[in-house]
């Protein structure tokens, strides 16, 4: 994975794995990786990897069995809660940007209404 | 405290290569040790090995002055090729096997085989990048505390520094301690958990990188160019 070098790095394989649960490709109560395989293929070191299952079993996002492994939340609830959340942050960074260039709600909700994604017709 | 160097001095004739080099390092952790060439990251490296004696100065090892016993626990990986042209890759894992009493060959017959190193490869006709796998393998096949690996990326194409990496953090398991010296910030950066900056044979800085990246935004090479 490609990271931000001024970030913190463990931040960021959460947020990664946070995405792969809200996509699907962490699914409730399915096995992680364990933290050296992790470390592979993240290219991070041990206490990054042990830091990272620390972190998310503290929001609860994943627990750990002693001497079997780490496995994602059974809770359905909270992948809804995470999708919005992951959401609601995005929409947030967005909205300081605009703003930030002079646009106000309406006019961003009159972009978004005429934005046309890649591959839509512009005729 | 796993290593404790104090004021470490080594001439060369005139050329001081390490000028009072004073270093901590702790157990389970990966250090980059990183400057520029002719810095005395070698030098110390061979110091720790035991293969060099300092001038001035003291080595303490879990506590102790370091000394031949030692060695059975400090692994280093030299940079420039160290096996004979001549033999195969099987005959290293014996060389091995004779020379250190913590190898596995079952390790090393295992690790080679997964990076395309057959049995019956001669080291001479080695590319570069597989030259360096093999000089890996071997390194990584003891059972050491401290591995010490010079330029493990140097000279070699990206999928071979890749495949290099992976077998690293694959054996770093937070019990074992690496150095790894390099010139490929990029490369490291990730997953080295400090930074050690050596500059005209003493300690320039030594940076916990997730902390500074959390302090201050900095990355290695930003790092680098402001400290050295």
């Amino acid at each position: 994975m490609e990271y931000n070098t001024g970030a913190p790095i463990y931040l960021q394989v959460i947020n990664e794995l946070k995405k792969k649960m809200v996509k699907g490709e962490l699914k409730p109560g399915e096995k992680m990786p364990s933290s050296r395989d992790l470390a592979v293929e993240y290219k991070v070191n041990q206490n990054t990897a042990a830091r990272i299952y620390r972190e998310m079993e503290m929001q609860g996002w994943c627990f750990t069995r002693r001497g079997i492994g780490t496995f994602v939340s059974e809770e359905e609830n909270m992948f809804r809660d995470l999708k919005k959340e992951m959401a609601s942050e995005l929409l947030k960074n967005f909205m300081h940007e605009m703003s930030g260039l002079g646009y106000k709600k309406d006019d961003i909700i009159d972009q978004i209404a005429e934005y046309k994604e890649d591959g839509e017709n512009d005729a | 405290m796993m290593l404790e160097c104090r004021e470490l001095t080594k001439w060369f004739g005139t050329k001081e290569a390490v000028a009072g080099l004073t270093l901590n390092l702790d157990k389970g952790k990966i250090y980059g040790l990183l400057g520029e060439n002719g810095s005395g990251k070698t030098t110390w490296m061979k110091m720790v090995a035991g293969l060099t004696k300092p001038g001035r100065g003291e080595i303490l090892y879990e506590g102790h002055p370091i000394g031949w016993r030692d060695k059975a626990s400090i692994a280093y990986m030299a940079t420039e090729p160290f096996f004979y042209d001549f033999m195969k890759v099987s005959d290293v894992g014996e060389y091995y096997e004779a020379f250190f009493d913590d190898f596995d060959r079952k390790k090393y017959e295992k690790t080679t085989k997964a990076m395309g190193l057959e049995p019956d490869m001669k080291v001479r006709n080695l590319s570069s990048g597989m030259s360096a796998k093999l000089k890996l393998a071997a390194t990584l096949a003891r059972k050491a505390e401290l591995y010490l690996l010079d330029e493990p990326l140097n000279g070699i194409d990206y999928k071979a520094r890749e495949e290099i990496i992976s077998l690293i953090l694959e054996e770093a398991d937070g019990e074992n301690t690496f150095v790894i010296s390099t010139h490929l910030l990029e490369e490291v950066e990730s997953f080295i958990e400090y930074a050690i900056f050596i500059k005209d044979g003493h300690l320039a800085d030594k940076v916990n990188l997730e902390s500074e990246r959390m302090k201050s935004g900095r990355s290695l090479t930003e790092l680098y160019t402001d400290i050295l």
